[in-house]
C-alpha cells in the first residue's frame, strides 16, 4: 500500500511539474489530468472509492473536457514569455520559500512523527457521503447549490449578448 | 485462511477470466463489423460481404490483415506525442469497462466461490462513467493533434456532444439505482431477480427495471447512442461534411484502434442497458448443473446481441440529426426528461415505503 502511495504521489508531483515548465497548453493541461487521475489514485489508497471515482468524473472527465475544448477552439500554440516584472524577479523566490515553511510548519504540527502514512479506513461509501452531506451539512450544501445556479444564470447572461 | 495455494488458485482463475473475456470481446469486435455490412447490406437489398469464406464470414481476418499491413501515415505538422496518444488512450478506455461487467450467475468450484466477473466493485456503474468520461479526450485530442481542419471540427463536435449527453446518461441510471440501492452491477442484477407482484398476486412479469422505468431507459438509451457516435448522432463523424471526423488522418492500426474502441463502446452500452434495464443474466434456467451456470451467461449475450442488432438496424433506418437539433435534443428535452423521471421515482418510492 506504502508504495502504491509513493508512485501516485510522485506521480501526482511530477505531473504538477510538467503543467508549468510545459510551454505547449495543452501538454500542461494533459499533464494536470494526469495529476487529477494520480490524486484520485490516492483517495482509492485511503479507501475512499466512492471519492475517488467521483473526482475523476468531475474534474478530469467534465472539467479538463472544458479547458482541452477552448485550448483546441482557440488553437493556442506556444506560450510566449515576456520578461518577468520586478516584484516577480525580486519578491517570487522569497514569497515561495515562505508560504513553503508556513505550510511544512502546519503539517508537522499536526501530524506527529509516529503518525501513520495512511489512516484506519473510514466509512467513505456513497451512502455515508449522502447521510454527511443531507444531515449534518444540509445548509452549507444548499447554499453551494444556490452559489452555483446564481454562477449558471451569470455565465448564461454573458454568453447571450441580446435578449 | 488464506494459504499460498489459494492465492496462486484465486490469481488462475482471475488470470484465465481476464484471458477469456478479453478474447470474446476482441472477436465480438470483429464480427460486430462483419455483422454491422450484413444487416445493413440486407436493409438495402444488397448482399454484403460474400468473398472471403462462406457468406464472407472470414472477412473480419481479411480486415485485420490488411490493417496491419498498411503503411502508417503520419501528418507532417502533426503533434506526434498527442497523435500516437489518443488511440491508444481510446482503445485502453474502451476495453476497461468490461472488467467490471458482470455476465453470469456465481458458482462454486471445490469449495471456492467463482464470480463471473473480473472485479466486482461496489461502485462499479460509476467506474464506467468515469472510465467512459475519459475517452472524450481520446476522440479531441485526435482531432487536435492531427492539425487537420475536418479532424478538428470532428473532435470538436464530439467533445462537446459527449459532455451534452454525459449528464443525460448520468440522471438516467439514478432511477434505476435508487430501485436497487446500490451502485455494484451485481447488487442491482441482484435487485431484479423474480417476477413483478402486484397487490400480492403474481404477474409472471420478470422483475426487470424496463416495466418501472421506461423512460429511463429511452434517455438512457438516446444518450448512450450519442455517447458511442452512432447513427443518428454521428455528427462528429459526419463524411457528408466532415469526411470522416477526427479519424480523418489516421491510418492502418491506429485507425483500426479508433474502430475497434468505438465498436466495444457499443458492446459496454448494450451490457450495461441489459444489465441496468433488463435483468443482466436473469431468465428461465432449468437442467443439471452446468447448464445452470451456462443459461444465466447465454442469456445475458442473447440481450446483448439484442441491442447491437438495434444499433445497427437504426444505422440502416435512421437519417443524421442536424447539429442544432442535436444539441437542442439533449439539453431541453432529454436533461428535463431525466430530472421529472428522478422525481417521480423517487416520490414513487417515498410513498411505497410510507404506505
Amino acid at each position: 500500500m506504502a508504495i502504491l502511495f509513493y508512485i501516485c504521489a510522485a506521480v501526482a508531483v511530477l505531473a504538477a511539474l510538467n503543467v508549468i515548465l510545459q510551454r505547449t497548453p495543452v501538454y500542461s493541461a494533459l499533464s494536470l489530468i494526469v495529476v487529477l487521475c494520480s490524486l484520485a489514485g490516492v483517495y482509492l489508497l485511503l479507501g475512499a472509492e466512492f471519492m475517488a471515482v467521483i473526482q475523476v468524473i468531475i474534474y478530469a472527465g467534465a472539467i479538463m473536457v472544458l479547458f482541452v475544448f477552448v485550448i483546441m477552439l482557440l488553437n493556442a500554440g506556444h506560450e510566449t514569455t515576456t520578461h518577468r516584472s520586478r516584484m516577480a524577479r525580486w519578491l517570487g523566490a522569497p514569497l515561495i520559500a515562505a508560504i513553503l515553511v508556513e505550510l511544512l510548519t502546519v503539517i508537522w504540527g499536526q501530524f506527529p512523527a509516529t503518525a501513520k502514512l495512511l489512516p484506519a479506513p473510514l466509512d467513505a461509501s456513497p451512502a455515508a457521503i449522502g447521510h454527511l452531506l443531507f444531515r449534518n451539512y444540509v445548509l452549507p450544501f444548499e447554499v453551494t447549490s444556490i452559489v452555483i445556479l446564481v454562477a449558471i444564470l451569470g455565465a448564461v447572461v454573458l454568453a447571450k449578448k441580446e435578449f | 485462511m488464506a494459504t499460498y495455494s489459494d492465492m496462486g488458485f484465486l490469481l488462475l482463475v482471475a488470470c484465465v477470466k481476464i484471458a477469456v473475456v478479453l478474447l470474446v470481446l476482441l472477436t465480438t469486435v470483429a464480427y460486430l463489423t462483419w455483422l454491422e455490412r450484413k444487416v445493413v447490406a440486407h436493409i438495402q437489398a444488397r448482399w454484403g460481404p460474400y468473398l472471403v469464406g462462406p457468406h464472407g464470414l472470414l472477412q473480419p481476418v481479411a480486415d485485420g490483415v490488411k490493417f496491419i499491413l498498411k503503411e502508417d501515415i503520419l501528418p507532417l505538422e502533426a503533434d506526434r506525442v498527442v497523435y500516437w496518444l489518443a488511440p491508444f488512450l481510446g482503445f485502453v478506455l474502451a476495453f476497461l469497462c468490461i472488467s467490471v461487467i458482470p455476465f453470469g450467475r456465481g458458482f462454486t468450484f471445490h469449495g471456492h466461490p467463482i464470480e463471473l466477473q473480473i472485479a466486482d466493485l461496489n461502485i462499479g456503474l460509476l467506474f464506467i462513467f468515469a472510465v467512459t468520461s475519459l475517452g472524450v479526450y481520446s476522440i479531441a485530442l485526435a482531432g487536435w493533434s492531427s492539425n487537420s481542419k475536418y479532424s478538428l471540427f470532428g473532435g470538436l463536435r464530439s467533445s462537446a456532444q459527449m459532455i451534452s449527453y454525459e449528464l443525460s446518461l448520468g440522471l438516467a441510471v439514478v432511477g434505476v439505482v435508487m430501485l436497487a440501492g446500490t451502485l455494484s452491477l451485481r447488487g442491482i442484477v441482484d435487485a431484479q431477480s423474480g417476477f413483478w407482484h402486484i397487490a400480492g398476486v403474481n404477474t409472471w412479469l420478470p422483475h426487470w427495471n424496463i416495466f418501472v422505468q421506461p423512460v429511463a431507459f429511452f434517455v438512457y438509451f438516446t444518450a448512450a447512442v450519442a455517447e458511442t457516435n452512432r447513427v443518428p448522432f454521428d455528427l462528429p463523424e459526419g463524411e457528408t461534411e466532415l469526411v470522416a471526423g477526427f479519424h480523418t488522418e489516421y491510418s492502418s492500426m491506429k485507425f483500426a484502434m479508433f474502430f475497434m474502441s468505438e465498436y466495444a463502446n457499443m458492446v459496454t452500452v448494450s451490457c450495461l442497458a441489459t444489465l441496468l434495464f433488463f435483468g443482466g443474466w436473469h431468465g428461465p434456467v432449468f437442467g443439471p448443473a452446468l447448464l445452470r451456470i451456462l443459461l444465466p451467461v447465454f442469456w445475458f449475450c442473447l440481450k446483448v446481441f439484442g441491442f447491437l442488432f438495434f444499433y445497427i438496424w437504426m444505422r440502416g433506418t435512421l437519417p443524421r440529426f442536424r447539429y442544432d437539433q442535436l444539441m437542442s435534443l439533449g439539453w431541453k428535452f432529454l436533461l428535463p426528461l431525466g430530472l421529472l423521471n428522478i422525481l417521480v421515482t423517487s416520490l414513487a418510492i417515498a410513498w411505497h415505503e410510507a404506505g
